[in-house]
């Protein structure tokens, strides 16, 4: 199930070793993303999740905005 | 599962490192006054006037408790009737930037606009500081 979190939330998963993962395109990412956020655009995601991502660790997801 | 659902522009608002190729330019975060001092609707123009030049400043920011941005005082509004509050000499709802603007575009932006100097915020209108012309000036 997922649960939202806001910015401080994130800041607290970080220091428990989530994985942070930045669905935008490559370039977006390339010029700007959270630190230690690894690029998965959306499209990806069930294709390469369950290679790339640990699943007993926190994941945050994260777009541009909430728009 | 977790979704930040704010996004990468809440956190780049806020002023928080991001990795990328344009993490290394400079932006408004690296070069943003912290310490432009404040003041509040009801004050004395006069009380604010000495205390923003008591600390260097010939500018001082209008905010509110939580300080959301509501206003600018620059050295022509600072010189009004002391007597005067704040609210009725205050420039309202200054033109405000997000801390992860590049000061190459901010600097196009004063020129663009003849600005000395703008407030920035955080995405959701909190003051971050003040940016002036003069700490983003081109070198050489």
């Amino acid at each position: 199930m997922t649960q939202e979190v806001d910015r401080e939330g994130v800041r607290l998963l970080m220091t428990q070793g989530a994985q942070i993962i930045d669905v935008l395109p490559a370039r977006e990412y390339g010029e700007d993303h959270l630190p230690g956020a690894v690029n998965l655009p959306i499209r990806k995601i069930e294709a390469e999740a369950s290679r790339l991502l640990d699943g007993s660790r926190p994941i945050i997801v994260y777009c541009a905005d909430s728009a | 599962m977790y979704d930040y659902k704010a996004g990468k522009q809440d956190w780049m608002g806020a002023g928080l490192p991001t990795e990328g190729t344009n993490a290394q330019r400079p932006r408004l975060v690296d070069v943003v006054r912290r310490d432009v001092p404040t003041c509040s609707l009801g004050e004395r123009l006069g009380e604010v006037r000495q205390r923003a030049v008591t600390a260097g400043w010939d500018a001082c920011v209008v905010v509110s408790q939580d300080r959301t941005v509501l206003g600018l005082l620059r050295a022509r509004e600072l010189d009004a009737d002391p007597d005067l509050s704040v609210e009725q000499v205050m420039r309202p709802g200054p033109s405000t930037y997000r801390p992860f603007v590049s000061v190459e575009e901010m600097r196009r932006t004063m020129t663009e606009r003849h600005m000395d100097s703008s407030p920035v915020t955080t995405s959701d209108g909190k003051l971050v500081g003040l940016v002036r012309k003069q700490d983003i000036a081109a070198p050489g």
